[in-house]
């Protein structure tokens, strides 16, 4: 196995910036804390170390774009359609701190960036977009895969908006927001197909295991059968 | 738990630091790096007295120096970034070997490699000296909300189920013809990618519909586990990010 880092490290972005974003995504987690609360029942608990185990997998997935520039899954989208934003956003988060202690993936003091990046604005732009589409075309694949590619590239500019706020060393942001879009708008189309595939398969077997269609579909209830 | 929830980065030898309890540890790492961080780059006496701390602690741990320097490869991304920023930058620029540097750039890509170096050494002295079991028992005991650490318990779970039936179900594609180089089978490797999702949840349902009927409510049992720090051992441990405190304040 050869990891490699590309969560933001220490001392990309300045430390003021830094805490400020550990404080919006430390309010934002507790939030989703009280909410996904209430969504954690019996089916959504292994549901959601599931989602966080299968999001830790794909992360180790890295696309090399380019010589030195590669990119991974992020895997928001899919955590939202299957466990819903809350506890989405939490597995997430999850992931990243894991990650951060135990392999040294991210920095510490960046972990305010990164869960603003890839658990809160993601999941949340993930979610939004898959259900808009189910609203109009009941295909969750479509939604699923068009969520993904959407949640990855407004991630990914995310981290634009924090180097604009504090990066360490003047480059032109205009340079560092096409390379970043550029980047993850193609591991967003490799995102999309395999949390598509996933999510097209759960719903054929189990719908009643995705969040995003809890609200079309029920889960089998046993019936009344006359003795 | 099994030897299976070992994690690739963790020394399994003892040491001092191997013994204090997870807490101490997270929370000292967190300090220093903070501290790390905030140190302004052109203090670089400050920088080599850092280092200096983390080869003690090093050592203190048994850890070699060759396994940190391997590991610490894991943040290349970021030295690539940093390579490229002296010609990138904007501002004052200076010539070097014939070579037109941007002086912001040079103080940016020192801080980069410098800062990420440090932090990542620190990250990795606590990996490798705590187990994920003990981890998750130390976030536990600094009040992360259990939400958290029931994520991250099931997905440390979940991580070996996974590997196990991917494993199986690359055998059974295998051995029935085929071959990752014909394009065309991709279909049998995504939908193989939903079953092997189905799978892992239904056998970890089965998992924890057991756990909960056995008593479990969100949080692990302590048994077995090393007991909560003492006084000591979190004055001992805060002398880590206290002398770096100290130097930066000094230097």
């Amino acid at each position: 196995m050869n990891p490699v880092a590309m969560h933001i490290a220490n001392g990309i972005v300045d430390a003021r910036v830094s805490a400020a974003f550990a404080v919006v995504s430390l309010v934002a987690l507790g939030f989703c804390v009280m909410r996904g609360r209430l969504d954690l029942d019996d089916r959504l608990a292994p549901m959601a170390g599931l989602v966080a185990a299968f999001i830790f997998a794909v992360q180790m997935l890295n696309f090399q774009v380019l010589p030195g520039v590669s990119g991974h899954l992020l895997g928001g989208a899919l955590a939202a359609v299957l466990v819903g934003p809350w506890v989405g956003a939490l597995c997430v988060a999850t992931v990243l701190i894991v990650q951060c202690l135990l392999f040294a993936d991210g920095g510490l003091t960046a972990l305010g960036l990164n869960i603003f990046n890839m658990a809160l604005l993601g999941t949340a732009v993930g979610y939004l977009v898959a259900v808009a589409i189910l609203r109009l075309l009941p295909k969750v694949s479509v939604a699923v895969f068009v969520a993904s590619v959407v949640s990855v590239v407004v991630a990914s500019q995310g981290f634009v908006l924090e180097y604009a706020l504090g990066g360490t060393t003047d480059l032109d942001l205009g340079t560092v927001a096409g390379a970043m879009a550029g980047v993850h708008i193609l591991i967003g189309i490799g995102e999309g197909l395999i949390a598509a595939t996933t999510v097209a398969t759960v719903a054929k077997v189990r719908p009643d295991l995705v969040y995003a269609l809890r609200r079309t579909t029920r889960a089998a209830q046993p019936q009344e059968v006359p003795a | 738990m099994g030897a299976g929830h070992a994690h690739p980065l963790h020394l399994d030898h003892d040491s001092p630091l191997h013994r204090l309890p997870p807490e101490v540890k997270i929370a000292a790492t967190l300090l220093f790096t903070i501290i790390v961080v905030i140190t302004p780059r052109e203090h670089f006496r400050a920088f080599l007295a850092y280092a200096v701390l983390v080869a003690a602690v090093a050592a203190i741990a048994r850890v070699r120096p060759g396994w940190l320097a391997r590991r610490a490869t894991i943040e290349l991304p970021f030295v690539l970034l940093a390579l490229w920023l002296p010609f990138a930058g904007q501002g004052e620029r200076i010539t070097w070997l014939g070579l037109s540097l941007s002086v912001d750039g040079l103080y940016g890509a020192w801080n980069i490699a410098a800062k990420g170096t440090l932090g990542v050494l620190a990250s990795l002295l606590l990996a490798a000296t705590t187990s994920m079991r003990d981890l998750i028992i130390g976030l536990d005991r600094l009040r992360v909300p259990s939400v958290f650490t029931q994520i991250a318990t099931f997905m440390l779970r979940y991580l070996d189920i996974l590997a196990d039936d991917a494993r199986r179900m690359r055998i059974a594609r295998l051995s029935r013809g085929y071959d990752q180089r014909f394009l065309w089978q991709v279909k049998a490797f995504a939908v193989g990618v939903g079953a092997l999702f189905l799978r892992a949840f239904e056998r970890g349902e089965r998992v924890y519909l057991a756990m909960r009927s056995r008593g479990y409510t969100g949080r692990l049992p302590r048994t077995g586990a090393s007991p909560s720090a003492t006084a000591s051992q979190w004055a001992m441990s805060a002398m880590f990010p206290l002398v770096a405190a100290g130097v930066a304040v000094l230097v």
